[in-house]
């Protein structure tokens, strides 16, 4: 499925093709670029985008961004996406990245902006804590204010990445006093200040790619601080906001329904019990693909006429994920016995893994998958904002 | 790629929420139900005075012009409404094949009263055991001097009691399950010859089961070529596909809408039903499974607009996901009403009916998922 392009857009879409087709690193097409990377390898792409202007199509033309048009920002996603290029760092240039140009101060843009583009600092997110899931509110990490700084004591938890970061963007509790929402103040750390101590916590998929990070007595100038004090939930939410824009992950989806696919063909006799009911989930979920990408088209032919779309962001997340989902749990599936395998880290050529090259991430890909519908706000989260601000229950 | 409908096309849709709003609201269509005959001549003189007869038809056979998306338009609203008034067998299907097939003489001959509503048509194409398969066809017409004639039986024909004419498919040549020899023929309905046995639908209709023994029927009532009956039907399923599709939408978007206005106002254990998670929750898969319902009947009814190559692929996966997404839908809205859910006088239960039928119309969604995963 297409959009009618105009044929400056159908001319800007091969000019990105190409664009992909010419620049993206060899080094970068592994078999889980997600998790087989180092960290340079994984800023390659990038570093040629920021090169190319192109690495952030969210931003205003004065911070940097490309002053691309909704069509070509959505054009610009799907060609990324269906080519399997690994996105550049989501925390720093999708999520901190328009709080600091919407809502930070001069200093603050001057200083973190251009390197947030550069690729130079690499962000996480310190939102999460033990104890508070999606109940953002409830965070506990204190910051007291001591002269021009604040000391700041807590346990960040679930930090993706964090092991690779500069800077951690953290939701801190300045007034204990004020109602949960109200006492939160949105605050820029330095991972390497005294008192931050990063430990990896392993998944079930076996991967290193979430963190605990514990702060202790961190000591974090008052210029660090975004907006106002208290003011913090605002910021997160509307942070909050970006993160599931992008999330129906139509392009991702639709390469891997396609190797799935030629999986079950290549895999599955016909005689065999398991085909016709795959056959017949395949087909399921690729409609299912089909009708989100409908309604994305819907929705963006919307925006380009100028109406939010508001909380229909939410109907991507919950969809988006759990078709993805749904088609890593059929791969895993399709590749039978060999599903019981699963790559050691860290991963390497060297080892052995049995059975045909494109089963080998089938199984760590299903179990990593099972975070999608808990992160950005849990589906159900999503549901309960969906029931509110769309239903108005 | 959303569908912004042009001036002429938001005049029809509001052309037909007026008429719809003004004489068409539960009470009526219940009265008109309950009728010996079951439909209005009174409201489809109306419907044909707007143009809506008309709105679908190329300009050349004298209609508007309007194609598969005034279809749409129209199907929606009378998804809305449901309308038990048979505008999408005279319109959609047997028009729909006409203008495809038909020689131009028969165009000029059926086609305007048609449109201007002078005319009621349906179409036969199942039989007894032929489940959704146009090719299996035992009803047989021979050729006899400028003749054909047609025997055999015909099975569950939506509006056949109502209508005037009737397109029959029948076997000209080839064994019972060959999709060549199949032939498509028109036949006046109160032809010698020709039985119904009528009964009454789920949804409030009338329709018959047929019985030809020894029908003559003109060479010149031949619809189409002789022997390709079933690419004339499969293209005319699409159409068909593409309208129900449309007219489920509308239905689904009246039980969400009431569901969730039932949530607000019903009280139970001193709060209002809407305040409790599980349904807030079942009240917002029913709201994605419309939107993406909206999306993917668009989708399809652009593709045929612009004829694409993969229409008739399309056409069964809307089929498929549209349909359980209503009977979805419809279920729910019948369980969160509570035993009101039940009750014949609550229109939720007609939605949930006519959504049934629609389900099995040429088609369910699950044979449809395998037609779809067939051409993958």
């Amino acid at each position: 499925m297409d959009l009618d392009l105009s044929s400056e857009d159908a001319a800007f879409r091969d000019e990105v093709r190409a664009f992909i087709a010419t620049n993206y690193p060899q080094e970068m097409r592994v078999p889980n670029p997600e998790t087989d990377l180092t960290k340079e390898q994984s800023l390659l792409w990038h570093r040629i985008l920021h090169k190319k202007g192109w690495v952030a199509p969210l931003w205003p033309k004065e911070y940097g961004g490309p002053g691309w048009s909704v069509t070509q920002r959505f054009i610009f996603e799907q060609e990324t996406s269906r080519a399997g290029t690994l996105p550049p760092l989501a925390f720093s240039v999708t999520m901190v990245g328009p709080v600091i140009y919407t809502f930070g101060n001069d200093a603050q843009k001057k200083k973190f902006l251009p390197r947030i583009l550069s690729g130079d600092d690499w962000w996480c997110q310190g939102y999460s804590e033990p104890g508070a899931g999606s109940d953002l509110a409830s965070v506990r990490t204190k910051a007291v204010r001591d002269g021009d700084h604040y000391i700041v004591n807590g346990h960040k938890t679930w930090t993706t990445l964090a092991q690779h970061a500069d800077w951690i963007f953290c939701l801190v509790r300045t007034d204990p006093g004020a109602k949960p929402q109200a006492g939160i103040s949105f605050l820029l750390i330095d991972m390497k200040s005294p008192g931050v101590t990063v430990r990896p916590i392993i998944t079930i998929d076996g991967s290193h790619e979430v963190n605990d990070v514990f702060l202790e007595d961190v000591r974090v100038p008052v210029e660090n601080l975004i907006g106002e004090e208290n003011k913090g939930w605002t910021y997160a939410k509307f942070l909050l906001g970006n993160e599931r824009t992008s999330m129906a992950g139509i392009g991702r989806s639709t390469r891997y329904l396609k190797r799935l696919k030629h999986v079950v063909k290549t895999e599955i006799g016909e005689d065999d019990p398991t085909f016709g009911e795959l056959i017949k989930e395949i087909a399921r979920v690729e409609l299912d693909v089909l009708a989100l990408e409908a309604t994305e088209l819907r929705i963006i032919a919307q925006m380009s006429r100028g109406i939010d779309p508001g909380p229909a962001a939410s109907l991507f997340k919950i969809r988006g994920t759990e078709i993805f989902q749904r088609i890593t749990d059929l791969m895993h599936q399709a590749i039978g016995n060999y599903g019981l395998a699963i790559r050691e880290h860290p991963v390497s050529a060297n080892r052995f893994m049995p059975g045909p090259d494109y089963g080998h991430t089938a199984t760590e890909k299903y179990l990593n998958s099972r975070k999608l519908s808990i992160y950005g706000g849990s589906n159900e989260i999503q549901r309960n904002i969906i029931a509110k601000a769309v239903l108005g229950l | 790629m959303d569908i912004q409908l042009t001036e002429e096309q938001e005049l029809l849709r509001s052309i037909i929420q007026r008429l719809l709003r003004e004489q068409y609201d539960f009470d009526e269509r219940r009265k008109i139900v309950a009728t010996d005959e079951g439909w209005s001549r009174r409201h489809w003189k109306s419907f044909a005075d707007l143009g809506l007869c008309a709105a679908p038809f190329q300009e050349s056979s004298g209609g508007l012009g309007g194609g598969s998306l005034a279809t749409m338009i129209v199907m929606q609203e009378f998804g809305r409404n449901l309308v038990v008034e048979p505008y999408f067998e005279t319109v959609v299907l047997a028009g729909g094949l006409i203008e495809d097939v038909g020689s131009p003489e028969q165009r000029q001959t059926f086609l305007p009263k048609i449109m201007e509503g002078e005319a009621i048509w349906t179409l036969a194409w199942a039989e007894g055991r032929s489940r959704y398969d146009f090719n299996n066809v035992t009803t047989t017409a021979r050729r006899h001097g400028d003749n054909f004639v047609l025997s055999g039986t015909k099975a569950a024909v939506i509006g056949a009691p109502w209508a005037d004419r009737l397109i029959v498919s029948a076997r000209t040549s080839g064994g019972q399950r060959d999709r060549f020899g199949v032939s498509l023929f028109v036949i006046d309905r109160h032809a010698a010859n020709l039985h119904l046995q009528s009964f009454k639908t789920i949804d409030g209709r009338r329709a018959a089961e047929l019985t030809l023994m020894n029908v003559e029927v003109p060479a010149g009532q031949l619809l189409g070529l002789e022997g390709w009956g079933v690419a004339a039907l499969e293209a005319c399923r699409d159409r068909a596909i593409a309208a129900l599709c449309a007219e489920a939408v509308g239905a689904m978007s009246v039980l969400n809408s009431a569901t969730l206005e039932y949530s607000k106002a019903r009280k139970q254990f001193g709060v209002a039903l809407g305040t409790f998670q599980v349904l807030q929750h079942r009240m917002v898969d029913m709201f994605i499974a419309l939107e993406e319902a909206i999306s993917l009947t668009q989708h399809l009814n652009l593709s045929l607009a612009a004829q694409e190559p993969n229409g008739s692929k399309l056409a069964s996966g809307a089929k498929s996901k549209v349909g359980y997404a209503a009977r979805f839908i419809a279920e729910q809205a019948v369980q969160l009403h509570g035993g009101m859910g039940m009750s014949d006088e609550l229109n939720v239960g007609h939605y949930f009916k006519r959504i049934s039928s629609i389900n099995v119309q040429f088609g369910d969604p699950a044979y449809h998922l395998m037609r779809y995963a067939q051409q993958s």
